[in-house]
């Protein structure tokens, strides 16, 4: 690809998002497979990686010009995540299905993911940094590399330069560095990078209108072997509750005999 | 003999603790599995470290370049693959770390190894890895199996395994670097911090964390007020600092402060382990929340299974009145 520079330039970014059940508030069942969880009865929505990535998508569009394609592996309930990405900006939507797709890590997602972008004209692909349900911080970065370009990861800002993005990536402790990465590239976008906007039902209403593209594994090169759990590095052999190393000892009661009892534990430890 | 890799994480002269915590782990696994443990240093001007870790491991695999000198995903990827394909390592442990996740999944695609993130436990059954992680944000966990293959890599995430220091006298080889071309995809520019505020946290007897239980702004002045009664400070978890709500110098947890108060009182907070490693250490711990499964309650050594809100005003009028003041 040949450098750019800035002014010349709309930006088509491509924004990978996945529908993933709300559970930290959620009782968590494991299902009779015991590889797995119980899925019904939760609510699912877009990633809250993926949630500030399509944001950040939208808002340098609307900064530089360009496209945003929100694109998603997923079942048809995975519908709802890219309509609230067309109702918050985004151009276009992709959905990629295929029962054979069950059981993929994010190795596979990332081969899933490749095969139906490596087509498609962009200058930016953002990812989250990781999806809150399986949490494998791995299809970005192996996008990336499937796609020959560069990446960065955790990314808290982004601003561009000819034919760069000049980006902030998060490390520990509150430190940041600053990286500069060549474009196209894939970024993974941490959390708290911006506010994502919030949108009406009447946004999201309008956007029920607009297409849904729907791609199955025989629409992309890869075959049964690539996808789902044969395609993957990870294959699930049990799921069980975290043991407790060391339980809490529970307060009960009243609200206020609760707060009576919490007095009492500090004030036994001279903290009053 | 195979060899088990730990790549060592250093930042601004530093050996980060988690490169200890997987030579401790690297170690029991090389023994188990008959290799050597080899700790694999890159940087500039890194002999220091190289000494350090030579009391950790067997080996010690040094390549020293200028374009090493700042971590580079791009060079310690190619440094990495070369020195993977020469000596075909068992297993390549990483850091699930910023630097760790940058440079792990591309350089595993790269070689076509199978990579397993985020682990929580490790070890080999014959020739099979076995790995633990968690999901969905810590309420369970996962054992699996990685896709069998003559080399694995994993990230092991940050304080799953203990530091020991064996005092060992290992042998430091220094190998020359691989990198001929320039790095073109990525360069480091500098280190930034985000500029100091106004309260430090970590100097605070009595913290009162809040998380996204606490569910609006407009309950803000309702906690700072219970803060106030303690004669503490508010802290909190990541979300509330992404929203706005604080600053980010009152986020505890991994990626920002490491608190150790008196007393923790965490509200709405579930207790993801990357807020968890930030305030275990806490002398006295009460957690509040509605969910009786939340991960918090096996770090809290009390907790309250009920809806913050009603807790809040009681708790305050209480610490007031021990205190012998109406509030
Ligand atoms: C690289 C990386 C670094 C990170 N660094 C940090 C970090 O430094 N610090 C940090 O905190 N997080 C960090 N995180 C995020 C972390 O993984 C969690 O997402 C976060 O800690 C969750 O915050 P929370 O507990 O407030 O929210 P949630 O997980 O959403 O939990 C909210 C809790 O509130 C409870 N609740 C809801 N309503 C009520 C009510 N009325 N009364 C009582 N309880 C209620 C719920 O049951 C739930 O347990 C990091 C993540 C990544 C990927
Ligand atoms: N099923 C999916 N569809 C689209 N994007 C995905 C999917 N799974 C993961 N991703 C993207 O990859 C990121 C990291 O996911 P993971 O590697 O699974 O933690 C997510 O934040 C998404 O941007």
């Amino acid at each position: 690809m040949k450098a750019w520079r800035l002014e010349e330039k709309d930006l088509d970014i491509i924004v990978c998002v996945k529908h993933v059940p709300e559970t930290a508030e959620a009782e968590i069942k494991i299902d009779a497979s015991g590889r797995a969880i119980e899925k019904t009865g939760l609510v699912f929505d877009i990633n809250e990686w993926d949630d500030y990535a399509l944001e950040e998508a939208v808002r340098i569009k609307e900064k530089h010009g360009g496209t945003v394609t929100a694109i998603t592996v997923g079942s048809d309930d995975a519908n709802s995540t890219l309509r609230k990405c067309l109702a918050r900006g985004a151009d276009k939507a992709v959905r990629l299905t295929d029962v054979k797709f069950e059981g993929s890590d994010g190795y596979a997602i990332a081969k899933i993911l490749h095969s139906a972008i490596k087509g498609l004209p962009c200058d930016l692909i953002l990812t989250g940094a990781l999806a809150g349900d399986d949490g494998y911080t791995m299809a970005g970065p192996i996008l990336a590399e499937m796609l020959e370009i560069p990446h960065a990861t955790m990314i808290k800002k982004i601003e561009f330069g000819d034919g760069v993005a000049k980006v902030n990536r998060e490390l520990e402790g509150g430190l940041e560095e600053i990286v500069e990465v060549k474009l196209p590239a894939v970024l993974t976008v941490q959390t708290g990078i911006n506010e994502p906007r919030y949108v009406s039902i009447l946004g999201i209403r309008k956007a029920m209108k607009k297409e849904i593209k729907i791609l199955g594994l025989a629409d992309l090169d890869l075959s049964e072997n690539d996808v789902g759990e044969a395609g993957s590095w990870i294959k699930i052999e049990k799921m069980f509750v975290p043991p407790v190393e060391k339980q809490a000892e529970f307060i009960k009661g009243t609200p206020e005999e609760i707060a009576t009892k919490i007095g009492e534990i500090i004030k036994s430890r001279g903290l009053i | 003999m195979t060899e088990i890799f730990v790549l060592a994480e250093h930042r601004q002269g530093q050996i980060r603790d988690i490169t200890f915590e997987m030579l401790t782990k690297g170690r029991e696994l090389a023994e188990k599995t008959n290799s050597d443990l080899t700790a694999v240093l890159l940087g500039k001007e890194v002999k220091e470290q190289a000494e350090t870790l030579s009391e950790y491991a067997k080996k010690v695999l040094l390549v020293e370049d200028a374009k090493l000198e700042n971590f580079n995903s791009e060079a310690y990827h190619k440094v990495l693959s070369s020195l993977i394909n020469e000596h075909k390592p068992l297993l390549t442990m990483i850091g699930h770390t910023s630097f760790g996740v940058d440079l792990a999944p591309s350089l595993a695609a790269a070689l076509k190894l199978p990579l397993a993130t985020d682990c929580i436990e490790l070890e080999f059954e014959g020739e099979t890895l076995v790995i633990t992680r968690q999901m969905y944000g810590g309420k369970v966990n996962v054992k699996a199996t990685v896709h069998k293959a003559e080399n694995y890599i994993v990230t092991v995430r940050q304080a799953a395994f203990p530091a020991q220091k064996p005092a060992l006298n290992g042998e430091i080889t220094e190998t020359p670097s691989p990198l001929s071309e320039e790095i073109t995809g990525k360069r480091f520019i500098k280190y930034v911090l985000p500029p100091p505020g106004g309260v430090d946290i970590t100097a605070a007897d009595v913290l009162v964390g809040i998380g996204r239980g606490i569910k609006d702004e407009s309950n803000m002045p309702m906690v700072e007020e219970l803060a106030n009664a303690f004669g503490g400070v508010l802290a909190c978890s990541r979300p509330i600092v992404d929203k706005g709500w604080l600053p980010t110098d009152r986020q505890v947890g991994t990626s920002g402060k490491t608190v150790k108060p008196k007393l923790y009182i965490a509200l709405g907070i579930s207790g993801a382990f990357q807020h968890v490693l930030g305030m275990k250490n806490s002398d006295l711990i009460i957690a509040v929340n509605k969910d009786s499964n939340a991960p918090i309650f096996s770090f809290a050594d009390y907790g309250v299974v009920e809806d913050l809100f009603k807790i809040v005003s009681p708790l305050k009028s209480k610490i007031y009145e021990l205190k012998g003041r109406k509030t």
